[in-house]
Order: structure tokens, then sequence, then C-alpha cells
């Protein structure tokens, strides 16, 4: 059996406007998580309160063997955690704060923290309040990195920053995993970066985790099916669609179970099928939030 | 680390399946030779920027096809077979042949005539490369 670095079990937490209700999530050692949602969605909630930044109202959270949030203090040695909101002294340098964080934390490595200087092109010497968004970022991600957490977790990690800044992040979060100890979770709006880098997905919604699923499950399972159609054909009720769109004599199905059983369903029903589409993680997602929120609707 | 592989985000195919075509072809051009080690899973996720579970998958689906052998505790290598890569490239040669016989069908070709064709294009090529 493969150890958990993150569980959460049944978690809760009621705010005036917002509720974060039963979340259930599991990430195994080693593995990367894509945590994805529209703006408001909880993802940042569900984050700080698996850091123990906020405290649940209801159910169990565990990192890395950790009770949260009450081993919150020793579960720190061994998380680094990155967020777009995340303070730095302006006034200070890069370089003072790699200082800092070689004082506070013993397992700092400093080569690392050298390498990574020079692949995410940073200059030690400037302040802080000097740099720009993409540079930032890479600063604290490096002053997380070289922490060499056993669990990293990224709140929009890759938000805002140029497609060159984008990949240099990718490639160093692929890096860390290389050791099958260290896992990450980040969460994102933009789902190419998911879709990349993830071993394991998890879509959430208004508060509720919609679904979870191993990366390449999700995608296998989605299909979009073209059909040309002559009058009597109807989708109404057949298992396994989840959405129909058709205009004239053209349309097209889409299954979140895709098999040769729901072609056959489909074309008993009086499509001829023209085409058999696999679907982006954009796609997949919105299809998903879609679906959700018609069931959540008393 | 430079990579072993390129992967495309406009090929509309799954990353597995590019993982799994570009293997392919380092097999049958004898880049990799039968015997040949390899590199483990999460190195080759790695160096492509591709999520473990995506490797993971490429790397069964080539074993059950028989390219590659999986040995506990060692890693994975090309299977161990001299001929492997001659082997996959006369594969790929009688993949393109069967999608010409079925063309030539449809077209009401008889054997005769579809070897006429050949015989022609081949002559084609020999004059192109002259």
């Amino acid at each position: 059996m493969t150890a958990l670095a993150v569980k959460l079990a049944a978690v809760g937490k009621d705010y005036r406007h917002f509720h974060l209700r039963d979340i259930d999530l599991e990430l195994e050692e080693g593995r990367v998580m894509g945590f994805v949602g529209p703006n408001g969605a909880g993802k940042s909630t569900t984050i700080r309160i698996l850091l123990g930044l906020i405290h649940q109202d209801r159910g169990h959270v565990s990192v890395l063997g950790h009770s949260m949030p009450r081993d919150q203090v020793a579960a720190k040695w061994d998380i680094g955690f990155v967020s777009e909101d995340m303070r730095l002294y302006g006034q200070a340098t890069l370089e003072w704060h790699m200082k800092l964080m070689a004082s506070i934390y013993p397992k700092w490595d400093e080569d690392y923290a050298a390498q990574l200087l020079k692949r995410f092109e940073l200059r030690p010497q400037q302040a802080m309040r000097r740099v720009s968004h993409g540079e930032r970022t890479k600063a604290l991600l490096l002053l997380a990195l070289a922490r060499r957490p056993r669990l990293l977790v990224l709140d929009e990690p890759t938000t805002g920053l140029d497609p060159v800044a984008r990949r240099d992040v990718l490639a160093e979060l692929m890096d860390v995993i290389l050791d099958e100890r260290r896992s990450i979770l980040f969460s994102s709006h933009n789902t190419l970066d998911v879709e990349q880098i993830s071993d394991q997905i998890t879509f959430i919604d208004k508060g509720r985790i919609i679904r979870s699923l191993d990366k390449e499950t999700f995608l296998d399972r989605w299909r979009r099916l073209r059909f040309e159609a002559r009058g009597g054909f109807s989708s109404d009720g057949l298992p396994g669609i989840v959405e129909t769109v058709r205009s004239g004599q053209l349309g097209a199905v889409v299954t979140d179970v895709y098999s040769d059983d729901v072609v056959e369903r489909v074309k008993l029903a009086g499509a001829e099928i023209t085409a058999i589409e696999r679907m982006t993680l954009e796609e997949i997602f919105v299809a998903n939030v879609v679906r959700s929120r018609k069931e959540v609707r008393p | 680390m430079h990579s072993e592989l390129v992967i495309s985000q406009s090929d509309g195919r799954p990353m597995y399946q590019q993982v799994m075509d570009q293997i392919r072809q380092k097999i049958a051009v004898g880049d990799w030779p039968g015997g040949h080690e390899l590199p483990s899973i999460r190195a080759l996720a790695a160096s492509v920027k591709v999520s473990v579970i995506t490797v993971k998958r490429a790397y069964m689906e080539l074993e059950r096809e028989g390219l590659i052998v999986t040995r506990q505790g060692r890693g994975s290598f090309v299977a161990d077979d001299a001929n492997i890569g001659p082997k996959l490239q006369r594969e790929e040669l009688q993949h393109h042949l069967e999608e010409a016989v079925k063309r030539a069908r449809l077209l009401g070709m008889d054997l005769s005539e579809l070897l006429d064709l050949v015989r022609w294009v081949r002559a084609q090529a020999l004059k192109d490369e002259r």
C-alpha cells in the first residue's frame, strides 16, 4: 500500500456566504495532483485548511501523517507553500531571503538554491519590490523548493507567467518528483498545465468536490460522438450520455463512460455515428461543472 | 537535462500514445537496440515534462505489445531480440500496405492492377533518387 501525503475526510467549513461541504481528498506519496476549479470554488480555502492556516469546522485532515491543525507546527518543516498573495520583504534582496530561509530550515539545500537561481535567471542582489510578477513567482518557488519539502503546495503557481517562465516552472516541478517520496498539490484554472503534469485531477465547484480521478482514466472515459440522424433520434433516457446538442440532422452527444456499449446504444436509438472524438481536460471540466450545477439545483 | 522525446501539444493524440510512438521509433531505427535499458518512468516523465502516470501507461502498453519487458526492481528494457528494429520497420511497412490494399479494393482494382501501380510508383521513386 502506498502512503498518503494528504488525506481530507468529510471536511467542512462554514462562512456566511460560502460553505465548503464534505471535502474528501486523497493524494498518494510521489504523485502530482492538479486541483481545478472556477474562481471562488473553494480551492484556496481547502488548501489553507490542509496547511493548518484555517481551521476546519468538521472533518479530519492528515498531512504527511500529521493531524491538522493540531500538529501544524511539526508539519510545516516538511511542507513548502507558494501562493500569489504571499508577502516578501520589499526592501530586502532575494539573497537576504535565501539566507533567512537557510537559517530557519536545517534541510535548506545551498547547491540546489544556486542552481535554481541560474535556471530561473534571477538576480540575488535585486530588491524584491523591484522585480516583475514572473520573477517574484519564481523567487517564491525557489525559496520553497530549496527547502526540499516532502509536500509542495502551490496555489495558482503559473498564473500570470509568460510562456517561457511557465515552462521553466513546470520543468522544475517535474524534477521534484524524480524523488518518489515527494508530492505536489497545485491549484490552477489553467487546465493545460494540469493536463500535462498531473497524475491525479480533482475538480471543485461551489465548495464541493465534483470529481477526483487519475488523469488517464479521466481522459479515457470522456468522448464526443458526432452523429447524423433523420427524424426519430432522441438521447433522452440513454444511460451514459451527459449532454446532447443537435441542429437539424447533425448533432453530438457527450459521454463520461465511453465504451463500445455506449456507441451501440446511440446507434440503436437511431443515430449514425460519423466521428468519435477525445476531449480536452478543459472541455471535460466545463461539462462536469455544468452537470454538477444541474444536479445541485432543487 | 536534455529530453529524449518531444511531445506536441497540438498533436490530437493522447500523450501516452505520443510517448509510445516515439519509443517505438527509437527501437525501429536502432537507437534503442534489443536489451537496451529504458529510462526509469520518473526520469522520463521529468525530462519530457509529462506526468508519471502517462509514462507508466505508455510503458504498460508497450509491455503488452511485447516490445519492452519490465524486471521487478531492475527497470525496463527493450525486448531481447537482435532483430527487433527491422521487425518493427517491417510491421510498419505491412501496415501501410494493408491500407493500400483496402483503398485499391474500394476503387475496384484487382491484384495485377495494384502490382502494376506499385511497380510504377517504385520506378518513379528510383528515378527521383538518381
